[in-house]
């Protein structure tokens, strides 16, 4: 069949395009996020100062995002809130992402009653939904900024354990493993030069893909009031106000953090779901 | 072969009952452990504002009247043998046992998580049937974006959004609540709660969509690549045929599957909503019960989503094994759903 030719043809000449734009896309979501970081760190001073004679202020030049209701810039209130999210995201991935290859690895390593009491954890975590269990830790943590970070950085690991185990079993279990065995390899010459390697793909992508969730579930706690210090901006907090003056028309207010939080998860989305592709050799196909 | 059959059905029963009785006692000591470690002071949340007004001694008399200095071991039997009696405790936010508190609220948030649950199934089913036979174009694309970008999207976001366009802006829905503000609970008709359930029930349906399209989406993909769609093809059959005869029940399956086992992210979600809209659901109960530091409502609501969580994945297995016939055995394994969930997640 000639499309069958074309297919193989076509994917031969796009490929390495194809992986060109893709790291192309990872490092300038990265640039913008950095930026973001940036921005946000210079932002905080800006982002607390009142002006009495600015209040309410629909957006304009001098205040791209307009103003709230003590005439704070919410452009510098959004950038210093999505600083945060981003530091809450990554302090949550890191630990998660830990958390759950430790876990991972040892379930697939030592087997048996290990391998039934992990699996039997990340049950354990999954059968309340996910929100009531943060509420009950962040209100257990005594709320504030740690409270969020703490209770937020220790429910994230379950899927990825899952996703883990399952691959670290895989490799446990295969031929290659055996035959190094039975060529007289160590146990932690195997794990560095095969569990490790084989997993290191899906550890950095199930990290990244972590993150996303995370940074929303930071938001809707301090939304909640159960989160970030209300002193403190941060977009949840942001939109919490936001709700009080809507009725009053002010739709700046709502829109445009909100706004900024959805592109910042999905920038950082893009980075996860464009490195699975160069991980993951199944999706050249896709 | 009747009664194996029936045998090894009771058997099931029972290790999923057992499975739910050790998930709950796990939440329970796990919760009640964070809750008495919490720097939450309980005298203070029982007297509340008057707290200025105690002195010492009436502090020791109370925190000995609620046994606040027995063992926490102590104090969790006693909690432990109410709880096993249907005695949940006592909600100081609602003044009224946890138990009704529970059973009244959720009936109200049964309704938004309903019309939410079934509009985001519907909708997410249809647009991944769209777009995974379509595969690659236009529609394929958008529908694919429009799902990433509204799984980024914050629930209370979306919400915020809805309200000003439609409530605000429009004028079109309610600003609040259940039931219209100053009328007489026999004097609410159905129309009314409707139309104060519209707006949050959409909110919630629209963050429920993307997983489900996802989902729908590459099943569909995996069916019409199949030899047997490739041979239903080949002998004549038309698309809409080969989408209606072949692929429908294959997509049907995992959706399904999903679509019960995301109980836990609907409650989320509720939460969420019901703070937006000012929706007195459960939801609601359980950020004020957070707020207003009521322990007993908090961890009588984290038993209760716990059962919730499991009925819907219980449900989710029996109606996977319903619409495929391939998982269904002679015993239903108990880890199946998981391991099928699992995989789910992974394709994801």
């Amino acid at each position: 069949m000639t499309t069958a030719e074309t297919v193989v043809s076509g994917a031969a000449l796009r490929l390495p395009d194809r992986r060109r734009r893709t790291l192309w896309w990872i490092a300038s979501a990265l640039v913008v996020v950095a930026a973001v970081v940036v921005a946000g760190t210079a932002a905080v001073d800006t982002a607390q100062a009142t002006s009495l004679t600015e209040r309410n202020l629909a957006p304009s030049w001098g205040h791209p995002f307009g103003t709230d209701r003590l005439g704070r810039d919410v452009l510098a209130r959004t950038l210093a809130g999505l600083r945060l999210s981003l530091v809450v995201g990554t302090l949550a991935a890191l630990v998660s992402a830990a958390i759950a290859v430790v876990l991972a690895c040892a379930a697939a390593v030592f087997g048996g009653i290990v391998d039934r009491i992990v699996c039997w954890l990340v049950d354990a975590f999954l059968a309340l939904p996910h929100l009531v269990l943060l509420i009950l830790l962040a209100f257990a943590l005594g709320g504030g900024t740690h409270a969020v970070v703490v209770a937020v950085a220790l429910t994230h690991w379950p899927t990825l354990t899952r996703v883990l185990r399952g691959q670290a079993r895989q490799v446990v279990g295969s031929d290659y493993v055996a035959i190094a065995r039975g060529l007289g390899s160590s146990a932690p010459a195997i794990a560095a030069g095969h569990l490790a390697r084989h997993l290191l793909g899906h550890v950095v992508v199930g990290t990244v893909l972590l993150f996303p969730h995370a940074i929303l579930h930071e938001a809707a706690l301090s939304f909640l009031g159960l989160g970030v210090d209300p002193a403190e901006p941060s977009i949840g907090v942001l939109l919490a106000e936001s709700m009080r003056y809507l009725t009053a028309g002010a739709w700046w207010l709502a829109l445009l953090p909100g706004l900024c939080l959805l592109i910042v998860v999905k920038l950082v989305d893009t980075i996860g779901e464009n490195a699975r592709a160069l991980v993951d050799p199944r999706s050249v196909h896709l | 072969m009747l009664t194996t059959v029936l045998a090894s059905l009771l058997a099931e029963i029972a290790r999923r009952i057992l499975r739910l009785v050790l998930l709950l006692a796990a939440v329970a000591v796990a919760s009640f452990v964070l809750m008495v470690n919490s720097p939450v002071d309980p005298i203070s949340v029982y007297v509340g504002a008057d707290i200025a007004a105690i002195g010492p001694q009436q502090r020791a008399l109370i925190a000995e009247r609620w046994g606040f200095n027995d063992p926490p071991l102590e104090r969790f039997g006693a909690w432990l043998g109410n709880l096993l009696q249907g005695d949940l405790g006592y909600s100081l936010t609602f003044n009224q046992p946890v138990g009704e508190v529970i059973a009244q609220r959720f009936l109200t948030s049964l309704a938004l998580m309903a019309v939410a649950w079934l509009l985001s199934g519907v909708i997410g089913f249809g647009l991944g049937l769209l777009a995974g036979v379509h595969r690659g174009r236009t529609l394929d694309r958008v529908v694919t974006w429009w799902a990433y970008t509204l799984a980024s999207a914050p629930t209370f976001w979306v919400g915020l959004l809805l309200l000003y366009v439609f409530s605000v802006w429009l004028g079109w829905t309610p600003l609040c609540c259940a039931v219209p503000v100053g009328v007489v609970a026999d004097e609410v008709d159905l129309l009314d709660r409707i139309h104060h359930l519209l707006l949050p029930a959409v909110t919630l349906s629209i963050v429920g969509v993307a997983p489900v399209v996802l989902h729908t989406r590459q099943a569909v993909v995996e069916a019409m690549e199949s030899d047997f769609v490739a041979f239903a093809r080949a002998q004549g059959e038309s698309t809409s045929g080969l989408v209606l005869h072949r692929v429908l029940r294959n997509a049907a399956a995992p959706a399904l599957l999903l679509q019960f086992s995301s109980w836990g992210e609907l409650f989320g979600g509720s939460v969420l909503a019901e703070q937006v809209f000012s929706y007195p659901g459960l939801g609601a109960a359980t950020t004020q019960a957070a707020l207003a530091q009521d322990v007993p409502l908090l961890l009588g609501i984290a038993l209760f989503t716990t059962v919730f969580v499991f009925v819907g994945n219980q449900l989710g297995d029996l109606v996977h094994a319903w619409v495929d016939p391939r998982v269904r055995r002679p015993r239903l394994t108990a880890g199946r759903g998981v391991r099928a969930r699992a995989l789910a997640e992974e394709a994801a």
